[in-house]
């Protein structure tokens, strides 16, 4: 296989994994752009094994990747098998941190090897060897950036899983004088890139090291102060950030297909970090170093007052069982009491009986951009009746109930009419517009974003208090029991 | 106690406040009743039908005036009729006291009592002498009539061998009860109609009504409270005026029914809305005797600007005489009736449908009661033009200002986005700059990847934000699954010679594989869940 060739090869790979990302973008095509990006890997896989046989691999290296290609597949398989519905966050977000590990080894490993060995396998090599010094410059700071942010995608990651997990707690860790340190953390980074490029052989390594091991722990402090309902954010971000570390990788071995995934990654991360942020109402600077939802927020200049009034399954099952329309909405609540299957038999038992059941998904529900949706297509909720909030909002004030699921923030009025809130101007589902409210909901616990939420205490609205599956299934009884 | 029913001798009037059968009732409730000669002719009711239901016919103006204690007229009298009313006697009629101002004086002179219909509160109570509501519905439907008339199309689809037409395009504006009446006109000939209103109530009505709601993009309810509109802020008349503008591109017909008994109606159609329309277009404004809705109207005259017909009649409701009255007259046998009949007729201060109606008591004129809040429309009503009665036809829009003359929607923060786009432009500049002076110093084959790197990141800007929101999870675990492709880099790493380097690369290896194989299997799993409502379960 000659250069060309390989350059082809990998301009194919390029072209399928774009068609794979915009295959994506409508329910019809996803599927098959999901097989246009494994194509597009198999085709780069193949050709980088073919190139790399021709250059006379040992037995010993293939052995090496023939494990370590065996053991990857096998574990990332039975990972992708295993993962609950659920536990999708924390497996996004763990597989965000492998891609960082990956680029710092390969950042390493390209620093380590002997430099003329990336040069040969790599089609533009020559023209490496031509510019000399600039080159090699050019070719260091690429490193000291891929490797940086690598690192930082790995550790960031690898906290963000454990708080999605439950392992570290979801409230914000904020350290006094933590933008400073942060700032403190970016200097020092760049300041080391001096003597490491200006360092001859490999002699730079201690440098290297050192670097990786401060964006680390940035990264481990960044994640850190971000409070559980701005991960959707972050791992958004994240998704970006290993994006950005496969293209720098790129840079640094010379291979345009790398670059060109990692671009089409980095974008796609971006985008989704901005499209909730959006949703929220926030700057993307806000949900990083906000460290929102603590004391230092403000809180609700006009606190709620009222009566919660309480529903019963039995008299609800009868109001939604006589309703024209119902909406749901559903929020993280639904994914933490693994309610979906019965809120489906929910939503059928209704619609058999007639009644027009719709869900209403607010973009930032979950902890994982389009979270609810997994969650109700993985309970057999069609997807056409699953709307986003624009398509929805204006249809509650024609809606007899409307049901929330463990939802909070997202259908807070305080947002639309209390300038005071934390939340105000985050667009929410106005949910109160409709007939009747209700709303499922463990105790009156605030939500994430800590705010009191004076929908509770509206004059059409009622709590369905307890646990969001248990709830649910009495309510499919209590449906089902009014013939 | 005698009611005495006095001839319409004002132009065009051909209403007249009691039929035959109206009088029966107000014998059986105890009144005596007289009739002057010839009052129900223009309206097709001889004299005779009168006198058969027991009414006295007298044909002299003044003898009736001067018998009777309760005199009974459509419209305001003349201020030689209200000369002729004898002392304590009860005029009851549209009064509108503040278009007639020498009415009031010459009651107040005659030391007599007079009611103004238009007056009555719309209270729940009132509905069945609701004159207004009566008169609105009559209205509207009578305004799609008189457009039909004069429109030179088809108001229904026909598809005929000679050709066929689209049906005409309706927009009434105000969905008070002569605008939901002219709707179920307009859609009874078969028109596609559409209406606006600034109170959210008025949707479903319209709705139910079988017309399309219209709103303006600004988020304002019109709801003042008591049924009647509020002012809106500036902003949502510039919008409501870029909806009209929009709308007249597209429409054939306009009615508009913005009437307020009293005072000036506002203008809702100045003439750059006209200018909108293609000729040969129809307006009818409802509001023409006061002034009318459209700037262009000529009050009881079709005026035709460019070849827009403007129909600005101001006896609509004369125009069905026959009927009108008949509604007119049972609206007087209720409120005479809830008055307490023939034998304990009463005129009570206290009552709170009479008091507000009431604009001069035994010669002492009375200042208008505080405004109690009278229930709204409920927004559930089903039945629109009756439940809603109150929600009065005319006084619906009652107080949208009228727009200035120049009315275009207005700029907000005109100074903030210029300015953010300047920063825009100068950020750019700067890293176009940056980039030249990359350029300068670093090595080509850096350019070239660094060219292709930027022109990536552009495809997944574009090709991402068409990604349906629904389909987000999916697309983070692909995005992660082809960021593996770093296992490229990994497998370069470890051919050569068996070292560090080596080992390292087949971490990444291992590591990146795990990336790939868990994202693409978890993408499939995903979508697999997937389904399309009604597809295989």
């Amino acid at each position: 296989m000659t250069p060309g060739m390989s350059i082809v090869a990998y301009l194919i790979a390029g072209v399928l994994f774009i068609r794979s990302l915009g295959g994506l973008s409508k329910q019809e095509t996803a599927k098959t752009g999901n097989l246009f990006g494994v194509l597009g890997m198999v085709i780069a896989i193949v050709v980088t094994a073919i190139t790399w046989l021709q250059h006379g691999a040992g037995a010993t290296a293939m052995a090496l990747l023939g494990g370590a290609i065996g053991i990857g597949a096998i574990v990332g398989g039975s990972m992708a098998r295993r993962v609950e519905m659920t536990g999708m966050p924390e497996l996004v977000a763990i597989l965000h941190s492998f891609v960082g590990l990956a680029a710092v080894l390969v950042g390493v490993s390209s620093y380590l090897g002997p430099e003329s060995h990336a040069a040969s396998t790599t089609v533009v090599g020559a023209a490496q060897a031509a510019h000399g010094a600039a080159a090699r410059i050019v070719h260091r700071i690429e490193l000291w950036i891929g490797i940086a942010i690598g690192a930082l995608t790995f550790t960031g990651s690898v906290i963000a899983w454990a708080k999605l997990k439950g392992s570290i707690s979801g409230k914000p860790l904020l350290l006094p004088g933590r933008h400073f340190l942060n700032l403190v953390i970016v200097l020092a980074i760049v300041a080391m890139a001096f003597p490491f490029v200006g360092a001859a052989g490999s002699s730079g390594l201690v440098w290297m090291l050192v670097m990786t091991a401060l964006a680390g722990v940035l990264g481990v402090h960044l994640v850190m102060a971000i409070g559980g309902a701005d991960m959707p954010v972050v791992v958004s971000l994240l998704n970006s950030y290993s994006g950005w570390a496969a293209a720098s990788a790129g840079f640094v071995l010379n291979n345009d297909l790398l670059i060109v995934t990692g671009a089409l990654v980095g974008a796609s991360g971006t985008i989704l970090s901005i499209i909730m942020c959006r949703a929220m109402n926030r700057s993307i600077l806000n949900v990083v170093f906000g460290g929102f939802g603590t004391g230092e927020s403000k809180t609700s200049v006009a606190p709620v007052e009222g009566e919660v009034r309480e529903i019963k399954a039995d008299e609800l099952g009868e109001r939604l069982a006589n309703a024209k329309s119902v909406i749901v909405v559903p929020g993280y609540g639904m994914a933490v009491a693994r309610a979906q299957n019965s809120v489906n038999e929910l939503c059928r038992t209704l619609r058999d009986k007639g009644v027009k059941v719709r869900f209403a998904i607010h973009p930032v529900a979950g902890r994982l951009p389009g979270h609810m949706n997994v969650l109700l297509a993985e309970a057999g909720v069609p997807y056409d009746i699953v709307l986003e909030m624009e398509e929805i909002n204006h249809d509650f004030p024609q809606t007899d109930v409307v049901l929330v699921i463990g939802a909070n923030d997202i259908v807070n009025p305080a947002a639309l009419d209390d300038p005071g809130s934390p939340i105000y101007g985050m667009p929410v589902l106005e949910v109160w517009k409709s007939a009747m409210v209700v709303v499922s909901k463990r105790g009156m616990a605030a939500g994430y974003a800590g705010i009191e939420n004076p929908l509770f205490f509206h004059e059409n609205c009622r709590m369905l208090f307890g646990d969001a599956k248990k709830s649910v299934d009495a309510l499919v009884t209590a449906v089902k029991a009014k013939g | 106690m005698r009611v005495g029913v006095a001839k319409e001798r004002a132009e065009q009037e051909r209403r007249v406040a009691a039929t035959p059968e109206s009088i029966k009732k107000l014998v059986g409730l105890g009144f005596e009743v007289a009739i002057e000669q010839g009052a129900g002719v223009n309206a097709g009711i001889a004299d005779d039908a009168y006198e058969r239901e027991g009414a006295k016919i007298i044909a002299d103006q003044r003898a009736l005036y001067e018998s009777s204690d309760v005199l009974v007229k459509v419209r305001p009298p003349s201020v030689e009729e209200a000369e002729l009313l004898r002392e304590g006697c009860l005029l009851v009629s549209l009064l509108q006291p503040e278009r007639n101002p020498a009415i009031v004086p010459a009651v107040v002179a005659r030391k007599a009592s007079a009611l103004a219909l238009e007056r009555i509160p719309r209270v729940t109570r009132a509905q069945k002498m609701d004159v207004l509501s009566s008169m609105g519905n009559l209205a509207g439907y009578r305004a799609i009539l008189e457009a039909a008339a004069v429109y030179q199309g088809l108001f229904g689809k026909a598809v005929t061998a000679a050709g066929s037409a689209p049906p005409a395009k309706v927009l009434i504006i105000g969905a008070g009860v002569a605008g939901l009446a002219a709707i179920g006109a307009a859609r009874a000939l078969g028109a596609e109609v559409r209406a606006f209103d600034t109170r959210a109530a008025a949707r479903e009505q319209v709705e139910s009504m079988g017309a399309t709601f219209l709103e303006v993009t600004i988020q304002e309810s019109g709801d003042g409270g008591g049924g009647y509109a509020k002012v809106m802020s500036p902003e949502f008349i510039a919008a409501e005026m870029e909806l009209f503008r929009q709308q007249a591109r597209e429409v054939n017909v306009i009615v508009t029914t913005a009437l307020v008994p009293g005072t000036k109606a506002p203008i809702l159609l100045p003439r750059d809305v006209v200018d909108c329309l293609v000729p040969g277009s129809i307006i009818v404004d409802l509001a023409a005797e006061q002034g009318g809705n459209c700037e262009l109207t000529v009050p009881g005259q079709i005026a035709d600007y460019n070849g827009v017909k403007i129909i600005g009649f101001t006896d609509m409701t004369s125009r069905m005489a026959s009927v009108a009255s008949r509604f007119f007259a049972n609206n007087i046998v209720h409120l005479l009736t809830d008055m307490g009949g023939g034998d304990k007729f009463k005129v009570d201060l206290e009552d709170e449908v009479i008091r507000p109606a009431l604009v001069v008591h035994n010669g002492e004129e009375l200042p208008p009661p505080p405004r109690k809040e009278p229930s709204p429309a409920a927004p559930k009503a089903s039945k629109p033009a009756q439940t809603t009665a109150p929600a009065a036809s005319s006084a619906t829009i009652k107080s949208i200002p009228p727009p200035p003359a120049d009315a275009k929607p207005k700029q907000h923060d005109v100074t903030s986005p210029t300015r953010r786009a300047w920063v825009n432009n100068l950020f750019g500049m700067v890293v176009v700059g940056l980039l030249f002076v990359l350029g300068r110093f670093a090595p080509q084959d850096f350019l070239q990847h660094f060219t292709v790197f930027v022109l990536a990141c552009f495809v997944g800007w574009q090709v991402i934000w068409s990604v349906s929101p629904s389909l987000h999870t999916p697309l983070m675990s692909v995005t992660n699954a082809i960021s593996g492709i770093i296992v490229v880099g990994g497998m370069l790493q470890v051919g050569g010679d068996f070292g560090v380097a080596t080992i390292l690369g087949a971490a990444a290896v291992l590591v990146a594989t795990v990336n790939i194989a868990g994202g693409f299997l978890v993408t499939q799993r995903m979508l697999k869940m997937f389904q399309r409502d009604g597809g295989s379960r």
